[in-house]
Parts: structure tokens; C-alpha cells; sequence
């Protein structure tokens, strides 16, 4: 009973974490921000729906293939987004007119911003 | 209508989301991202129907889903390196 409500209320804030995740893929203005949004939000978002159905489930089966998806999910989501957000500076895509900040400036080969647009 | 079948419809919304971003983003790499929030949206939501069914083999759905979502976004980056726009 204790199991079934932690569950709704991890699979409920999960849900929440995935739509604001939408909301801000559409919104984001340009690639990289919005990569934030999909790797932070969702991930974790994804990852508390799935602690949720294994409480709201209770069995040990459920428990153990939900955590190793849990862990997958951990590994997998930022390690994603990092080589996707990377992979379109390599490519030339351009950063919002407001950036300031610039990190991989320098570091990393790129060709030059309006060739690329 | 009961809270999963809501969690459902918040999920169909965030899929939603993600397909007008895949068909809008201006460049490869918004479409990659905008399929990985709707792979996300479809593992949330085999989860929610494993609990609003009695098939409890869509777990193993569920692993096998997370795991080659990962490697298809890593093959996607590669894609998206070599050519952009």
C-alpha cells in the first residue's frame, strides 16, 4: 500500500520531468540548450517512471531489471547527449547570438560560423 | 479515467513535442535529440502500460529499449559529425 503510493508519486514527478523536457526542446533556442533539456530532464525524468513501476510492481524480478535499466539510463543519457551536442560543434552548427561563453573554443576544429549556415 | 491513463496522455504530449521539434529543428542534430526525448516518452509509457496490463514481460522490453537507444543516439552522433545542415 506504502509501495503503491511511493510509486505514484515518483511515476507522477517523472512524467512531469518528461513534459517539461518537450516543453523545452520546443522552446530552447538553439541545439545545445536544448540538448540540456533532453539529457537532465527526461533522463531523470525516465529514470524516476522506472523506480516508480518497479515500487508500484513490488515484485524482486521487477525490482532488479528496473534497477539495471535505472543504471543504463544514468550511464547512457548524458553520455548521449554529450556526444550528439559535441559531434554538431564539430560541425559548424551555430550557437545562439547571446552566448558568452564558449568553451570549446580553441579546443576543438570548427568551420566557420556562417559557412556553415 | 484513472492517473495512468493521464500519465498516458502527458506522455503522447511530450512525444508530440518531440516529433514538431524532429520535423522543425533546422539542423541533424535537433532531429537526433528530438528522437531521443520520443524513445524516452516510449519507455515511459511501456512502463505505464506494464502496470495497467498484466503483461509483466514488457520489463524486458523496457532494458532492451534503453540499451539500443543508447547505441542508436552514439551512431547518430557519428552521422551527424560527418555532414551538418
Amino acid at each position: 500500500m506504502i509501495l503503491d503510493l511511493i510509486g505514484a508519486v515518483l511515476i507522477g514527478l517523472g512524467i512531469f520531468l518528461v513534459l517539461l523536457a518537450g516543453i523545452g526542446l520546443l522552446r530552447f533556442p538553439d541545439v545545445f540548450i536544448r540538448s540540456s533539456a533532453t539529457t537532465k530532464a527526461a533522463g531523470l525524468g525516465i529514470a524516476l517512471v522506472l523506480a516508480g513501476t518497479a515500487c508500484a510492481i513490488g515484485t524482486g524480478e521487477a525490482a532488479v531489471k528496473m534497477g539495471i535499466a535505472i543504471v543504463l539510463q544514468f550511464i547512457g543519457a548524458p553520455v548521449s547527449g554529450h556526444v550528439i551536442a559535441r559531434a554538431a560543434y564539430r560541425a559548424g552548427t551555430p550557437l545562439w547570438d547571446r552566448t558568452t561563453v564558449d568553451d570549446l573554443q580553441g579546443f576543438v576544429e570548427r568551420p566557420h560560423e556562417l559557412e556553415a549556415r | 479515467m484513472t492517473l495512468i491513463d493521464l500519465g498516458l496522455a502527458v506522455l503522447a504530449l511530450s512525444f508530440a513535442l518531440g516529433i514538431v521539434r524532429a520535423v522543425r529543428g533546422p539542423s541533424v542534430a535537433d532531429r537526433a535529440i528530438a528522437a531521443d526525448l520520443c524513445l524516452y516518452a516510449i519507455v515511459g509509457a511501456i512502463a505505464l502500460l506494464t502496470l495497467r496490463t498484466t503483461y509483466r514481460e514488457f520489463l524486458d522490453v523496457i532494458l532492451i529499449a534503453t540499451l539500443l537507444g543508447f547505441l542508436a543516439t552514439i551512431s547518430l552522433g557519428a552521422l551527424v559529425g560527418r555532414r551538418d545542415s
